[in-house]
């Protein structure tokens, strides 16, 4: 009982970095009806921005904060300037666009930093946290707690502050948000800039755990978009929570299903996405889609 | 361009192609090999992104299986290489049409990330099957010689070979698309509701098209596993399925003869731009894919036909159907 209690702790601490990619993936599609193949590269990246400060002798904290701002500008950038020309393109030309921007991050952070696995820090205690009988990593609990906080930060700014209010109503309906003074373009702009800086905490997060490598995300990412599969396409809460559940059943199943084992764990996050596309395409708390025709 | 001058260029493409492998070196002949079997996998992915709309990010599952098959086949049971393309042509297209019912019921991005999640597992999958796949290690085989005795070297032989799949595949595909068949494809691409409201059935369309698609690049697939004489997990990563990507994209969506200049660039200027970095040809890869969107949507190709119909004086676009 011991070992299931654990397996579960410690996905709960993967899911969580899963819940977080996934959030950004909503937060971008919920505000452009983009869903934004790069994300995990933009992660990727900023992570390299993080491990690149920390090496040049800054505290960790202090690194974590100025690679939230950088992700911040960097997402609002490239909106700007790479997918702002094929904004009304068809869907086609907007995954063509990413898919180019995730190989363009990734031979840039290879360019650079060369493709050798770096150890990153972690801001947590080593020693871990005793608990009855139970043995969590600092790590993991503080993950979790880190993505919770997230969480709550952007759900105070999209619910109480009068600019989440006008990104709200940029992402519904634009038309009448331009009407209303809404500067539509810009409010896009700024999702992409708050979904790069959540990316930037998964990874910043998730590397202490698999290393950094330019290569570090192709395997979250999946599972990222599994959980916001999951989820629901148009809801952040039930990112998180899809992000939980997936990260808890590939640890269960990891442990209990000899056959999976860790060889096949990417295929258990396939097969979520194809069961649940299949049986419920708009995920667990999403909304059915409804198009006018 | 008339039809004499369309008839003449093609007659010298086509001898330039018959003389090559008289001139050439094995290496480069090995090259021109491979552009051939990219286009039969490109032509593929076409006919299913191009002109059916439905974007795949993980061809490389059909190219893979289509190569596994000619390789286990051979391997397991040493049945002769060339009783395996129609076997992995059959295989790919039932899986295929398998994988295309549940994609039917996906709309474009949520079907880009089913096939990319597809993609993304594939390797694993195969490494863990080590009983057939040989696992990391793959299988190795022997190139083949030329049958009948003619007298060709095992080099020559598969060059002759793929090309003259290649233009049997080019000409099936155009006759399908010509036709009823590839109206009713383009149409549902076009406007899915409108293609229904006209009596075409997009369920039985999209998931045949998912089908003929994969079957053509399983075929190039179960070639390149022939002509390169080796299968290995790794090579079938999510990567080659963004490579074929850049391919259609580069020489021009939803054309046939455009595929040719697609696979002549993602053979050779990965090539090149090796020497500057191990990173460059992605980094090309991006960016090419980016700007090809922004100014040439329609590729080599139809950028071609455009100087071509201007040169004509004949206004761009009238044929554009495809």
């Amino acid at each position: 009982m011991d070992t299931f209690f654990q397996q579960v702790i410690s996905g709960l601490a993967t899911g969580g970095i899963y819940g977080s990619l996934a959030l950004a993936l909503v937060m971008i599609y919920q505000a452009t009806d983009v869903v934004n193949y790069a994300q995990g590269e933009m992660a990727m990246f900023s992570t390299y921005l993080a491990w690149t400060m920390i090496n040049a002798g800054l505290p960790y904290w202090v690194a974590f904060f100025a690679t939230l701002v950088l992700a911040f500008v960097g997402g609002v950038v490239i909106e700007r300037v790479v997918i702002r020309p094929v904004e009304n393109a068809p869907v086609l030309t907007i995954v063509m666009v990413c898919i180019g921007l995730l190989v363009i991050l990734r031979s840039i952070a290879g360019w650079i930093y060369s493709y050798i696995q770096k150890p990153f820090p972690s801001p947590f205690p080593q020693k871990p946290l005793q608990l009855g009988a139970l043995i969590l990593g600092a790590h993991d609990v503080g993950a979790i707690g880190v993505t919770l906080v997230v969480l709550v930060f952007l759900y105070v700014f999209f619910r109480y502050t009068p600019l989440g209010l006008a990104m709200r109503a940029a992402a519904q309906n634009p038309v009448s948000s331009r009407l209303v003074g809404i500067r539509v373009g810009w409010m896009l702009a700024l999702g992409w800039g708050l979904a790069a800086l959540v990316g930037a905490v998964g990874g910043m997060m998730v590397a202490p755990i698999v290393f950094l490598d330019p290569n570090m995300m192709a395997g979250i990412l999946i599972y990222a978009f599994a959980s916001a599969t999951l989820g629901g396409f148009n809801s952040p809460g039930g990112a998180v929570v899809g992000g939980f559940i997936v990260g808890v059943v590939e640890n269960l199943v990891g442990t209990y299903v000899k056959f999976i084992g860790t060889e096949l764990k990417l295929t258990v996050a396939l097969a979520m996405i194809l069961i649940v596309l299949v049986v419920r395409p708009s995920g667990l708390f999403g909304r059915v889609a409804v198009h006018r025709v | 361009m008339g039809k004499g001058g369309r008839a003449l260029a093609l007659t010298v493409v086509l001898a330039g192609a018959l003389t090559l492998p008289f001139v050439l070196s094995n290496f480069r002949l090995f090259q021109f090999t491979l552009v051939f079997i990219y286009s039969m996998a490109l032509l593929g992915l076409n006919i299913l992104t191009g002109y059916n709309g439905q974007i795949s990010l993980g061809h490389s599952t059909f190219y893979a299986i289509g190569a596994y098959t000619t390789a286990i086949m051979i391997d397991k049971w040493t049945v002769p290489y060339g009783w395996t393309i129609p076997v992995a042509a059959i295989l790919c297209l039932v899986i295929g049409v398998l994988f295309g019912i549940p994609a039917v019921r996906l709309e474009g991005l949520y079907l880009a990330l089913a096939t990319l999640a597809l993609g993304l597992a594939l390797p694993q999958i195969l490494k863990y099957f080590e009983h057939w796949t040989g696992g990391s290690q793959g299988i190795v085989l022997s190139k083949p010689d030329a049958p009948f005795g003619l007298p060709l070297t095992p080099d020559q032989w598969l060059y002759f070979l793929s090309l003259g799949l290649l233009l049997l595949s080019m000409a099936l595909a155009s006759n399908l698309l010509r036709g009823r068949t590839g109206r009713a494809i383009v149409a549902i691409r076009d406007n899915a509701i409108a293609a229904e409201v006209m009596g075409i059935n997009t369920t039985l369309y999209k998931s045949l098209t998912f089908g003929v698609s994969a079957a053509y690049t399983g075929v190039a697939g179960a070639l390149s596993a022939i002509t390169i004489a080796f299968v290995a997990p790794d090579a079938f990563d999510v990567f080659l399925s963004i490579t074929f990507l850049v391919g259609i994209v580069v020489g021009g969506l939803a054309s046939v003869p455009g595929v040719i200049f697609g696979a002549l660039f993602i053979q050779f200027v990965p090539n090149y731009a090796q020497d500057i970095s191990k990173a460059a040809p992605w980094a090309i890869y991006g960016t090419v894919l980016i700007l090809m969107m922004y100014v040439m949507p329609r590729g080599v190709w139809g950028g071609l036909r455009l100087v071509f119909a201007r040169l004509a004086r004949r206004p761009a676009g009238t044929r554009t159907v495809s």
